[in-house]
């Protein structure tokens, strides 16, 4: 082989890996991302059933109905809108009534959520970044107090 | 006054660290021996000022005092004295100067132990490593001062945070940070070399040890991280694509290809300015990897603080030495001499391929890991790359590497023989088969987990099939197959013990991921409930006291076949003082595999939620970790490679390629 054919092969066989590269993360990008919106987001965008969403804000007080085998529902609530979300399995040890909660799931055909991950906050302290962003969005957040926090 | 102490001897460092970052260059300039001397005792000095400065603050953590900031609000007099240690670098402030202690530790040592580098590239390439430490001091002194005294000194302190009061998580952070901190060498060898417009084989030699030293490291803080995540966060999974874990995954990835490359380079003289490259862009990545973590601007477990001034001063350290490096690549690296190229068919050849797997993989770590912040920014959008993305990404890059990986030691320098190098894996081939229809036959439900078995079996037959043919195993007489062993280098020892613990690693979690079992379920006392093979029967909760919290602790009893063979008592633990739960898992090792329980929800009347996993296999992903550091450690103290071996004789042309 020439010095010439070697460099080909070298320049080529990397333009054909990183092109495959690209193609996989285009397609994983269609594919497997998940938006996060809250609650008002998904009143007011009309997501269609059977996307899957990543919803924020603060679970609705009076709102937690617990099933048999570990089911659950709640709303989450931005302080405009309040979406219902159901779940089977066990919640964080932090999940409660007034605090910030994160649901994974499915839209379905009434507006409510099929949770398959339920998050909630690690500590008294910490909100998940995410329902911040959602509470301030409402204009439900106040800097410094933190809903729900125990004194 | 001992925080002030440490405070000071921080400054001092500091001066000490600017010195150290101009007068070897001049003495590079002007040629003269004393400057370029300097920075050896400088490099000294500044390690024992850094030391200093960390065992001050230690020293305020172990006699609790609160009138130090960081203690009153990471410490508490009654936490075990271990943890009083560990909460020292368990927060933002002192975690940074644990990466600077180690960053002057790195630098000590190159200044003590390299004594056969050429005076001149040392005395760069510890210039360079006081740029890095200064950008750093500064970080600490003006954004991040652990000394700051409180007006009036608390009685108590807060407490560390909760989460990190484990064992694993102790010891997670210095490795990582080793690791980490380690490729800074490479990149100061790579600047230096930049800078002089000189570079040869002899460079690689000299990289070599160092960033492998510092590759067990972080492939060992990558395994501890991971079992830590696995047991704490109470529910069985090892790895979450989290962009925190993300960001040390990167430079592993980038730090394996770095070290590839640069046995081409020590060998062949090739590959030379990709190699240079590679060590810019390995250290980048730590230093992403920091600012990610550091900066605040992922809000997870590990971003203790949100002050947006730390989060723009390090971006500008980002900048300064990203941008710096690679500006000066762009500049430089075209003046150096190139090496040959060669044969595509070849080890270099296969080099070549496994560099760009690695770095490609890496990259779509990269854009998964950034894509969203930067579409945030953007365009306000919060979207989530999680595991998915990575699976489809990421995956099929690494099981292409795999499929490649025996072939590497089996082909030739210079000009391999594909043909032959795949007739002698033929015995790998038939294992991988046999391991997948045994996989299938076993398990069936995933035809591609059996697949991955399979590929996992090749190619750890074919690390040994690499022994045995350097060992001339089954060929030639046992005491020549003996004597062939002890001949080999440890490296190759190294490097076949470290393709089989990657495999060992992908076998572990595609086991565990797909044939583990689980049950999340709601128990009474003395209910008893089955999940593959094994009966847990709930034999009721109790509360017990620690040092600094309460827990709610479940028993169980395991039984398999009708007779017990041990309790699992799974517990959540309260912290009154920041008012917390952590979730600690009950482990049983069962062969290989474990048997997982987490303690969920409880309620008066004794019931409990629990999550059980049977998980198969799953202790092979952290051994192979483990074995894949080991390997390093032979391939470390291999006599060629050992830091501070004399100088090869011109003889050393005459041994055997390997």
């Amino acid at each position: 082989m020439t010095r010439k054919q070697r460099r080909l092969v070298l320049i080529g066989s990397s333009l054909a890996v990183l092109a495959v590269a690209v193609a996989l993360v285009l397609s994983a990008m269609r594919s497997s991302i998940v938006f996060f919106q809250s609650p008002s987001d998904v009143v007011e965008r009309r997501l269609a059933p059977g996307t899957r969403i990543r919803i924020g804000g603060l679970v609705k007080t009076g709102s937690v109905e617990r099933g048999d085998n570990l089911r659950i529902r709640f709303e989450v609530t931005d302080g405009t809108h309040d979406i219902p979300v159901h779940y089977q399995g066990i919640v964080p040890d932090l999940f409660r009534e007034g605090q910030g909660v994160v649901a994974e799931g499915r839209i379905e055909a009434g507006g409510s959520l099929a949770a398959d991950t339920v998050l909630a906050k690690h500590d008294e302290r910490y909100m998940p970044k995410e329902v911040v962003d959602a509470l301030k969005k409402s204009g439900r957040w106040q800097e410094g107090v933190v809903p729900g926090a125990r004194k | 006054m001992i925080a002030e102490l440490g405070h000071y001897a921080l400054v001092l460092a500091l001066a000490l660290g600017l010195m150290q970052s101009v007068v070897p260059v001049i003495g590079v300039r002007l040629g003269d021996a004393a400057l370029i001397g300097f920075a050896s005792s400088t490099a000294l000095v500044q390690l024992a000022f850094v030391a200093l400065s960390f065992a001050a603050l230690a020293t305020c953590y172990v006699t609790s005092d609160f009138s130090v900031a960081t203690v009153f609000e990471n410490s508490h007099s009654m936490m075990p004295l271990v943890y009083k240690l560990t909460s020292v670098w368990g927060n933002h402030e002192g975690s940074m100067l644990l990466w600077v202690l180690i960053l002057s530790i790195f630098g000590a040592a190159v200044a003590a132990f390299g004594r056969n580098l050429p005076a001149t590239l040392k005395a760069l390439v510890l210039a360079v490593q006081s740029w890095i430490a200064c950008a750093f001091y500064l970080f600490i002194l003006l954004t991040s001062n652990p000394f700051l005294r409180l007006p009036n000194a608390p009685f108590e302190g807060r407490d560390l945070n909760p989460i990190l009061q484990d064992p694993g998580l102790a010891i997670h952070p210095p490795l990582l940070y080793i690791g980490y901190v380690g490729f800074s060498i490479a990149f100061s060898f790579a600047i230096a070399a930049l800078i002089e417009g000189r570079i040869d084989a002899a460079w690689a030699r000299w990289v070599r040890p160092w960033t492998l030293a510092a590759w067990m490291f972080l492939t060992l803080g990558i395994a501890m991280g991971s079992y830590w995540a696995y047991y704490t966060l109470g529910w069985g999974g090892f790895w979450f694509w989290d962009p925190v874990e993300n960001a040390s995954l990167m430079p592993w990835l980038a730090g394996t290809a770095l070290l590839h490359s640069a046995v081409v380079m020590e060998k062949r003289d090739a590959l030379k300015i990709w190699t240079i490259l590679l060590a810019v862009l390995t250290f980048s990545l730590s230093l992403v990897g920091t600012f990610l973590v550091r900066s605040g601007v992922l809000t997870s477990v590990h971003s203790f603080a949100n002050d947006p001034r730390r989060g723009i001063f390090i971006l500008a350290i980002l900048v300064l030495f990203i941008g710096g490096g690679l500006a000066l690549f762009a500049w430089r690296a075209p003046l150096l001499k190139q090496g040959g190229l060669f044969a595509p068919i070849s080890r270099e050849g296969a080099l070549v391929f496994n560099n760009l797997f690695l770095t490609t993989a890496c990259l779509t770590v990269l854009v998964g890991t950034l894509y969203p912040l930067a579409l945030e920014a953007l365009s306000g959008e919060k979207i989530t790359v999680g595991g998915p993305f990575f699976n489809l990404t990421f995956g099929p890059l690494f099981v292409a590497l795999m499929f490649v990986v025996p072939f590497g030691p089996l082909l030739a320098w210079k000009r391999g023989d594909l043909f032959g190098a795949a007739q002698r894996l033929m015995a790998a081939f038939g294992g991988g088969i046999v391991a997948i229809a045994a996989a299938y036959a076993i398990e069936g439900q995933s035809v591609l987990a059996s697949f991955g078995v399979g590929l996992a079996f090749y190619v750890m037959l074919g690390a040994l099939v690499d022994l045995a043919e350097r060992t001339a195993l089954f060929r030639a007489p046992i005491e020549t197959v003996k004597a062939r062993a002890r001949g080999l280098p440890r490296s190759a020892w190294g490097t076949a013990m470290a393709h089989f613990g990657v495999a060992l690693s992908m076998l572990g979690i595609i086991s565990a991921g797909t044939w583990g079992t689980e049950l999340i379920v709601a128990v009474k006392p003395s209910q008893t409930v089955s999940l593959s093979g094994y009966d847990l029967t709930f034999d009721g909760l109790a509360q017990r006291r620690g040092p600094n919290y309460s827990a709610e602790v479940a028993t169980f009893t395991v039984r398999k076949d009708g007779s017990a063979i041990g309790t699992m008592e799974p517990s959540k633990r309260s912290f009154a003082t920041r008012a917390m739960t952590t979730n600690e898992a009950a482990l049983m090792v069962r062969g290989l595999g474990q048997l997982y329980l987490s303690l969920g929800d409880t309620k008066d009347d004794g019931s409990a939620a629990i999550r059980l996993y049977y998980k198969p296999l799953v202790m092979l992903i952290w051994l192979g970790a483990v074995i894949m550091m080991l390997g390093g450690a032979l391939s470390l103290s291999d006599r060629r490679l050992r830091v501070g071996a004399p100088k090869p004789a011109a003889k050393s042309a005459l041994q055997p390629a390997e």
